[in-house]
């Protein structure tokens, strides 16, 4: 039975605020994302009763606070868990998990392999700030290497963890990249993730303006991002600074190159088409390793697949099992096995 | 049978099977205790397996063993030493000979003391020859394998084939020597073997062969017999720790009204919970494999909150993982079940062994002030009725309750009188729906429980999470009176499940020279210790906690009746620490950790000690 009853009362933004304060630094980029959010639920026509909002630990993670839904604020980097847990129970509620790059990546990391590969059907919002906030400014998995943090004061050492490459790798059957300042885009996005059944991975670039302010500078920044973003749209060319550029596949070696097209103005059909359904998953994958600064940084909805989602199956089993054993018999129950009678 | 002399009539008897892991000694063991099972017999097993599946074969870390005890009167354990021993080679032989009493069987696979074999376990020659042995014991050696080949000839098989029957060969033989009605045995093979009828036909003529071996060859010149035990009249069935807790929980479930949700990770030896839950789908069980512990429990959390009652299994060291998460549940207030089949500590420990070593982590193991209620089961059977006491508590008064047990319940079996599910009480669950003046940390007065409400319900959609909460509403506070508020809440609300605990059960005197304490699986050693001391004409009492937290209200007043007090218990004295801690008690404390359980005799000796002391 289907919880969403068909005649809503009509909800606004209002309805998914709480009371509370809200108490990120003022001009972090959580606002922004939570402002959208409680912007973006109305519109999807689901009672707020049905919606749950899980998080893990971090800044992030105090989003479900802040929503008028219900809503666990758990432990670090076991929201996934938590969430299936919840679904299991409760197939028919839309689940949001909020996680940040520590939460999702470091801690949190096996979790959202699994969740990924199982394909629960629920959004995973992953706040990508590149930093540890919470906990006062160390390097997160997300940082980029030679990272001076009060952790690592001559550097950070380690390899920073691709997130897109990492879900894709993990087998997400949705991911897109959106911006917090990007209202529009973002909403589009999270259009996209509702109406996909599986684990909808969205990675969010946040500012932390405290401990990493203007990480995303260049796809935030009006005149950078010309040259910085590639903008992805269904059907249509990868192409990004004003379209004189584009990116075409070098088919020697199988990897993007970038295309000047004022230069070479034969090559725009050589120009990849975006699929977002690409069956073979290859433009997934090459859109995850095209990094800043050597490439333009894709935006938007790398791919989504079709593949049935973990909790449905579980569902579908249930009816299965029931077919197949019949009504629940505590008698045959308990009175199962080799039994034998004492008079 | 013609001919043979009637059978000599035995009140109890103790086989021990014992051979490489791939023998196939657990299955035979497991047969013949359901022979006795049928027949009316009580009975009682120890399984005895090694941590690898399969250790090099002949080796001593290899051996794998089944123990038995089935008998006319009622019993307790499975036995202290063997009256039989089969060994199937010389590793098997020597690893458990010792313990045979004088004057004991040995049946003996000859084919595998070959010189290869006896080096493996540095014997010399073959000790099935020395006179000593045969003297005090009473030595059959056959030529197992090659019986069986004459049994099978012709069949097709291949050598390896042919020597896997030999178990159902040794069954057949222990079939005739006890007199045991081999038709039930024949149709079970063909039913387990129902795919592969080659191999049902090839065991089941191992089987006869080996039951027609004993009789022509009136090898032990006599046969026995365990008559019926006298027990209360009913329906049974035999019936395994692991078993039993999984038909407690769907139980619980079904008389609740609310289905089960299972987060488990694979562990020894709690993985059983998790095979056999996964079976009850159409119970409304659903069974969650997760990719570590800490998801187990996180999903049984996110069940529990989504409106199921959350149940994970694991044992010790998935509870150390899980430790985090458990203070989550507590502090959440949501009812769940966390199931910990103890094993041999610390760390990957001994596995396969038994112990009680996880009390103190029960207790404790997380941060902060973060009780939670905890009950151990005493018996294989009685892991049903711990089960759904567990569930009762947690949906009562909102909290995770942690079950214990430990590997050898939930591996051994005993008889179970199968109760009328009509006689087994609903369990009261109520979910709000009510608008109206709902505060989230709103608290029953009995109970200090919080409402239960379901995601999905309209009206009272609300946060919760693991930072402290305001003692009413439930939002995020940090205000020190408000925090010291709850931490007593939490705690009184634990320590009011007092209330379900029925007054202390005390066994034998009700006051006099000693009280034996114990606690979860070692009731049976426990119990025929004391029995034997009173007989011995001392004034003993026995007291079996099945809640270790709370305890029972009269608990202090119980100890007090006693000149002394004896803990016994398969750890380094966790109980022991805990009594002397809250009742101020000189308990003595007398413990065991070699992952194997009290032997009657060891319980007894202590209690004799205690008594000198
Ligand atoms: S520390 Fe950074 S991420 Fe956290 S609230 Fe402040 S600005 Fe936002």
């Amino acid at each position: 039975m289907p919880l969403d009853p068909p005649d809503l009362v009509k909800l606004t933004r209002k309805d998914f605020q709480t009371p509370n304060d809200v108490r990120w630094c003022p001009g972090c980029g959580d606002y922004a994302i939570l402002a959208n959010i409680q912007k973006f639920l109305p519109s999807l026509g689901v009672p707020k009763e049905n919606i749950v909002f899980i998080s893990g630990i971090g800044c992030a993670a105090r989003f479900p606070y802040y929503m008028e839904t219900y809503g666990m604020h758990s432990i670090h980097g076991r929201a996934p868990a938590v969430a299936t847990g919840l679904k299991l129970a409760n197939p028919d509620l839309h689940v949001f998990i909020v996680t940040g790059d520590g939460d999702a990546l470091s801690i949190g990391g096996n979790h959202m392999l699994h969740l990924l590969r199982r394909n629960l059907d629920v959004t995973v919002l992953l706040f990508n700030n590149r930093i540890y906030g919470l906990t006062k400014g160390q390097y997160s998995p997300a940082s980029e290497q030679g990272k001076i943090t009060k952790s690592t004061p001559l550097g950070s050492l380690d390899y920073p963890v691709n997130p897109a490459a990492f879900a894709l790798g993990a087998g997400a059957s949705f991911y897109a990249r959106t911006i917090d300042r990007d209202a529009k885009h973002m909403l589009d996005v999270l259009e996209k993730a509702h109406a996909h059944k599986g684990t909808s991975f969205i990675e969010i670039y946040q500012n932390c303006v405290v401990f990493n302010d203007n990480a995303f500078e260049y796809v935030t920044d009006k005149k950078q991002k010309v040259e910085h973003a590639l903008y992805l749209e269904h059907g249509k060319p990868w192409l990004f600074a004003d379209g004189k550029k584009g990116i075409a596949l070098d088919k020697t070696t199988m990897s993007p190159v970038i295309v000047d097209l004022e230069k070479e103005p034969a090559r725009a059909e050589d120009i990849m088409v975006h699929d977002e359904n690409d069956a073979s998953g290859v433009l997934g994958h090459l859109l995850a390793h095209m990094d800043h600064p050597q490439f333009p940084v894709p935006i938007g909805l790398f791919r989504q697949s079709e593949r049935p989602a973990y909790d449905a199956q579980v569902i579908e089993q249930g009816k299965v099992a029931l077919e197949k054993r019949g009504a629940p018999d505590l008698k045959k129950l308990l009175f199962s096995g080799d039994v034998w009678e004492v008079n | 049978m013609a001919g043979a002399e009637a059978p000599q009539i035995r009140e109890k008897v103790v086989i021990r099977l014992a051979g490489d892991s791939g023998d196939g000694m657990q299955l035979t063991g497991t047969e013949f205790t359901r022979s006795a099972a049928l027949a009316g017999n009580d009975v009682a097993t120890f399984p005895d397996f090694p941590a690898e599946i399969r250790a090099p074969a002949g080796t001593l870390a290899g051996v794998s063993g089944f123990q038995l005890h089935f008998a006319s009167s009622a019993i307790y354990t499975p036995g202290d030493a063997p009256d039989v021993l089969v060994a199937m080679n010389p590793a098997a032989f020597k690893k458990n000979i010792g313990d045979l009493k004088p004057g004991g069987i040995v049946l003996a696979n000859e084919d595998a003391f070959t010189s290869a074999n006896l080096k493996k376990v540095d014997y010399a020659e073959s000790p099935l020859d020395d006179d000593a042995l045969n003297e005090r014991h009473r030595v059959f050696k056959v030529a197992m394998e090659k019986q069986v080949a004459l049994a099978l000839d012709g069949m097709g098989l291949s050598t390896k084939e042919i020597a896997r029957s030999k178990n159902f060969w040794a069954l057949g033989v222990l079939y005739w020597l006890y007199n045991r009605d081999t038709e039930r045995q024949v149709e079970w093979i063909q039913q387990k073997f129902a795919k592969k009828p080659q191999f049902a036909e090839a065991n089941i003529k191992a089987f006869k062969a080996g039951y027609h071996y004993g009789d022509t060859t009136e090898m032990f010149g006599e046969t026995y017999k365990v008559e019926k035990a006298k027990m209360e009249p009913g329906v049974y069935r035999n019936i395994m720790g692991n078993v039993a807790l999984v038909t407690g929980l769907v139980t619980a479930s079904q008389k609740a009204g609310v289905p089960l949700v299972l987060g488990s990770y694979p562990i020894t030896p709690a993985s059983d919970i998790l095979h056999n839950l996964a079976k009850y789908r159409n119970y409304g069980v659903v069974t969650f494999q997760a990719e570590d512990e800490i998801a187990a429990i996180a999903a049984s959390i996110g069940a529990s909150y989504g409106g199921a009652i959350g149940v994970c299994s694991t044992s010790g060291p998935g509870l150390a993982l899980k430790g985090e998460a458990l203070g989550l549940a507590h502090i959440l207030e949501i009812p769940m079940v966390v199931v910990n089949v103890q094993r041999g500590g610390p760390s990957t420990g001994l596995p396969t062994k038994t112990e009680q070593s996880d009390l103190l982590q029960c207790m404790y193991g997380r941060n902060g002030d973060a009780p939670v209620p905890v009950i151990a089961a005493k018996s294989p059977a009685d892991c049903f009725y711990a089960a759904i006491e567990a569930v009762k508590v947690a949906v009562k008064y909102m909290t995770p309750v942690v079950l214990m047990s430990d590997g050898y319940i939930a591996n051994g079996a005993e008889p179970w009188k199968i109760p009328e599910p009509d006689t087994i009480p609903d369990i009261p669950v109520s979910f709000r729906t009510e608008k109206e003046g709902y505060q989230v940390y709103a608290r029953d007065e009995a109970t200090l429980a919080r409402a239960w409400v379901k995601p999905g319900t309209p009206g009272l959609e609300h946060r919760v999470g693991g930072l402290e909460k305001d003692f009413l509403t439930g939002e995020v506070s940090y205000d020190p009176i408000n925090h010291q508020k709850m931490c007593d809440i939490r705690a009184e609300k634990v320590a009011r499940v007092q209330q379900d605990i029925p007054p202390t059960y005390v066994e034998g005197d009700e006051d006099g020279d000693i009280l034996v304490v114990g606690w979860g699986g070692t009731y049976g050693s426990i119990h025929v210790g004391v029995e034997k001391a009173r007989a011995g004409g001392h004034k003993v009492g026995q007291v079996h906690l099945r809640w270790l937290n709370p305890f029972p209200k009269d608990l202090g007043d119980v100890l007090g009746r006693y000149k002394k007090v004896l803990v016994c218990e398969l750890n380094k004295g966790q109980l022991w620490r805990l009594l002397r801690a809250e009742y101020l008690v000189d308990a003595q404390s007398f413990t065991k950790v070699q992952g194997q359980p009290f032997l009657v005799q060891e319980v007894q000796d202590a209690i004799e000690a205690a008594l000198k002391a």
